[in-house]
């Protein structure tokens, strides 16, 4: 009980420096938290996925599309519950500022694939019957103000011309992890539109979804739609939802590893800061080690009482980032809006947070507790005088 | 105003505390050290996408469309540009103008397995003669007329099936890479060239993606913009080939400069508070002499001046050693997708006499900030209880 008295006395002995250290260690481990978190949501399109949808597209690159008279083709292929159509349309609202997803579906069997994304009865019908009609997440809705029944414009970069959407449906997701950022028109309007103005471009998607009625067989599906179009004009890539959205994260790697880096060098540079607290510290206080030693206390309780105050300062430090890291992390994904349209504090990132904190007490620690334990007696008393 | 403290006793401060100093400059020099790193990314990302362009080339792609590969120019187009009276010709007497198709193609990378978009351009003789920053350094041209394709160096070194010698199918046909071009750093060492024709038909196009043609005299480029955009014929955008590429740095750049300066911003608040500690130690340690230097006649203002040089000192030493450290990334390059074009594109870190000042700028800030308050509480003590501390 004494010795817990005696670190926390010792710990608050330099009130400022100690305090110091710790708002050191608070804006460090928050940092690091906030940075996992942005790694995080990186991920979080691939984490949502279901292993019980595929994705077909076209084999060259995502640039091309594939006939539509392949959606039958895929429907008979043995394993295959559903298909449904998507198109990635890419048009710009108001501003190119304000990007978020746009996708045509063929709903209602794309709403059907997709459950995560809740919408009420009414708002279903309305968006089925109305042909010009869009539903978009809730997030999406809250960031521009939109209300059922507003018209919505996009300018198409890949599809000429303006476009007007009348938003019939806000959508809300089934749990925290489910993209509500996205926006969903029907895809024979667009279909309809190209039939009109460029012929040629008509009739073709961007990626057949596919439903599966055994999540154990993607594999064996996925063989079988692409060994169906083998050597016809346009080759086709199947593979799990999971694995599709990775491959967006892939792209974008070397950026997500600097990040990754980056989160760990504010890790060192805290290390360095506290290590050089804690050299000071055990310094100024060898003749007291040194007392304490000629009491009879042996060398491993002088390093002990390093160590624990070292861990009592970067502890403290660390419980504090992680309750502000939670505050932090949803005023930046407000601030943010749609471009992380995913950012939640996972509880791994806490535990690393709190592991970090943990190694960065304890290396600070390691050299003035070596260092104070091989004090010799005689030379820490001399040192008082 | 008395005389000031010499710089050669506060330099020796930082050496009498070694380990201390090594440790608070080290926490800034890794500071300093993701600063310069982060801007010389976005340096040398916007480098390569500016020297890609040629100030008197002009790109036409369809109206809104952003990128070429998602722009369409039809061939009744085409023609209607290619009318145009103000485009160059080669000695040969041949128009500078290329129209060309433009996709992108997925391949493996060579280290990962992992797969990437990478542009694939149709190109004429006319294509390459605009773009006299292109050289074959390795194997020959594709003959026009066949599948032989040619390929920039960052994808031959960085892709499957793009080097010399091998062959990359797609869109039912197999191509061989039978050279190797440099573009001198530019975007183009991250494309593969092709015959434009053969393109073409390989991908079932009818149409280009776009248009380049040279001026003949680049200060019309208003004018001929104007006429381009006014044809009713046409449904067309022109832009400087240099503002074009320039264009699509952007919003990588910022990405990459807003993300890092935050991130540094919020870790030289760690750093800082390691100055300061360091400094209040350093002031705690000496108020005897402190005294001493007071009784001695030193002004208040000489003190404050003493400890908050020491602090820039520490700053600077931190700032050096961070900029040594971050110029070695020079030699590295990284390869992305950048998501403006959604294609690989490679670029390097870029060291540019401006991030070499902003770097020691934000290293002296920090000492700076962190400096200042021990510095005005050694200035602000008595003399008499300075000394008598000791």
């Amino acid at each position: 009980m004494y010795i817990v008295l005696l670190v926390l006395k010792n710990a608050l002995r330099h009130k400022l420096r100690t305090i110091l250290t710790i708002v050191g260690i608070v804006v460090a481990i928050t940092a690091f938290g906030l940075l996992r978190t942005i790694v995080d949501a990186w991920y979080a399109g691939a984490n949502a996925s279901s292993s019980a949808r595929l994705v077909t597209r076209n084999a060259v690159s995502l640039v091309f599309s594939m006939p539509l008279t392949y959606e039958q083709k895929i429907r008979q292929v043995p394993g295959v519950a559903s298909v449904a159509l998507a198109n990635w349309f890419g048009g710009v609202y108001v501003s190119e500022r304000n990007f978020f997803p746009q996708f045509a579906i063929s709903a209602p069997a794309y709403l059907d694939m997709y459950p995560e994304f809740i919408l009420t009865p009414e708002e279903r019908k309305a968006f089925l019957a109305d042909r010009t009609g869009a539903i978009a997440g809730r997030k999406l809705a809250d960031q521009y103000g939109w209300k059922i029944g507003d018209q919505i414009p996009l300018r198409g970069t890949i599809f000429p011309g303006t476009w007007t959407f009348t938003l019939r449906g806000i959508y809300d997701g089934a749990d925290k992890g489910t993209d509500q950022s996205t926006f969903f028109f029907h895809w024979d309007y667009l279909n309809e539109t190209m039939k009109k103005q460029f012929p040629r471009r008509a009739d073709q998607t961007g990626v057949f979804v596919v439903q599966l009625k055994d999540p154990q067989q993607a594999a064996e599906v996925s063989e079988a739609i692409d060994a169906t179009f083998k050597n016809s004009l346009a080759e086709t890539l199947t593979e799990t939802e999971k694995a599709f959205q990775l491959g967006f994260v892939a792209m974008t790697e070397a950026i997500l590893l600097a990040i990754q880096a980056v989160s760990f060098v504010v890790i060192v540079i805290i290390m360095a800061v506290m290590a050089n607290t804690m050299a000071m510290t055990a310094r100024e206080r060898y003749g007291e080690y040194a007392t304490l030693k000629a009491l009879g206390f042996g060398k491993g309780f002088v390093a002990l009482m390093i160590f624990a105050e070292s861990f009592a300062i970067a502890l403290a430090g660390g419980a504090a980032a992680v309750a502000l890291t939670f505050p932090l992390a949803r005023a930046f994904a407000d601030a943010m809006g749609s471009l992380f349209p995913i950012f939640f504090v996972s509880e791994d990132t806490v535990i690393m947070q709190l592991g970090a904190a943990i190694l960065v007490g304890f290396v600070a620690a390691c050299v003035p507790a070596w260092k104070a334990a091989r004090v010799r007696i005689v030379d820490g008393l001399r040192a008082v005088a | 105003m008395s005389m000031a403290i010499p710089v050669n006793y506060i330099a020796r401060n930082l050496v009498a505390r070694r380990l201390t100093t090594i440790l608070t400059a080290g926490g800034m020099a890794l500071v300093v050290y993701v600063f310069a790193t982060v801007l010389m990314l976005a340096a040398g990302l916007q480098r390569t996408l500016v020297s890609t362009g040629q100030d008197d080339n002009v790109v036409v792609i369809r109206r809104g469309s952003q990128t070429e590969v998602q722009s369409g120019v039809d061939r009744t187009q085409a023609g209607v540009i290619e009318s145009l009276p103000d485009i160059a010709t080669d000695a040969g007497g041949r128009r500078l103008i290329s129209k060309e198709p433009v996709v992108l193609i997925n391949l493996a990378k060579r280290s990962t397995g992992k797969s990437a978009n990478v542009v694939i351009r149709g190109v004429t003789p006319q294509g390459l003669e605009l773009r006299p920053q292109v050289r074959i350094v390795e194997g020959r041209m594709f003959r026009p007329g066949t599948s032989e394709v040619i390929a920039g160096k960052s994808i031959a070194a960085g892709f499957r099936g793009a080097g010399l010698g091998e062959t990359l199918r797609f869109a039912s046909r197999d191509w061989t890479v039978v050279g190797v071009f440099d573009a001198g750093r530019t975007g183009f060492d991250s494309e593969i060239w092709g015959d434009a024709e053969q393109l073409l038909q390989a991908f079932r196009r009818t149409g280009f993606s776009s248009v380049i043609f040279k001026l003949v005299d680049a200060e019309r480029f208003e004018a001929i913009k104007q006429d381009l955009e006014n044809d009713p014929r046409l449904t067309v955008e022109a832009k400087r080939e240099q503002r074009f590429y320039a264009d699509q740095s952007e919003s990588l750049a910022k990405f990459i400069t807003y993300l890092g300066t935050s991130i540094s911003v919020i870790f030289s608040i760690g750093a800082i508070i390691g100055a300061m500690i360091t400094m209040y130690a350093s002031v705690a340690s000496r108020v005897a002499e402190i005294g001493t230097l007071r009784a001695l006649g030193f002004s208040r203002a000489a003190i404050l001046t003493a400890f908050l040089g020491e602090s820039l000192l520490l700053g600077l030493l931190g700032g050096i050693v961070g900029l040594i450290a971050a110029s070695f990334m020079q030699a590295l390059s990284i390869s992305t997708t950048n998501f403006q074009t959604f294609a690989e594109l490679a670029f390097s870190f870029t060291l540019t006499p401006s991030i070499v000042f902003a770097s020691l700028g934000f290293a002296l800030a920090m000492g700076f900030v962190g400096g200042f308050l021990p510095a005005a509480r050694a200035a602000r003590m008595k003399i008499v209880d300075a000394l008598r501390a000791a």
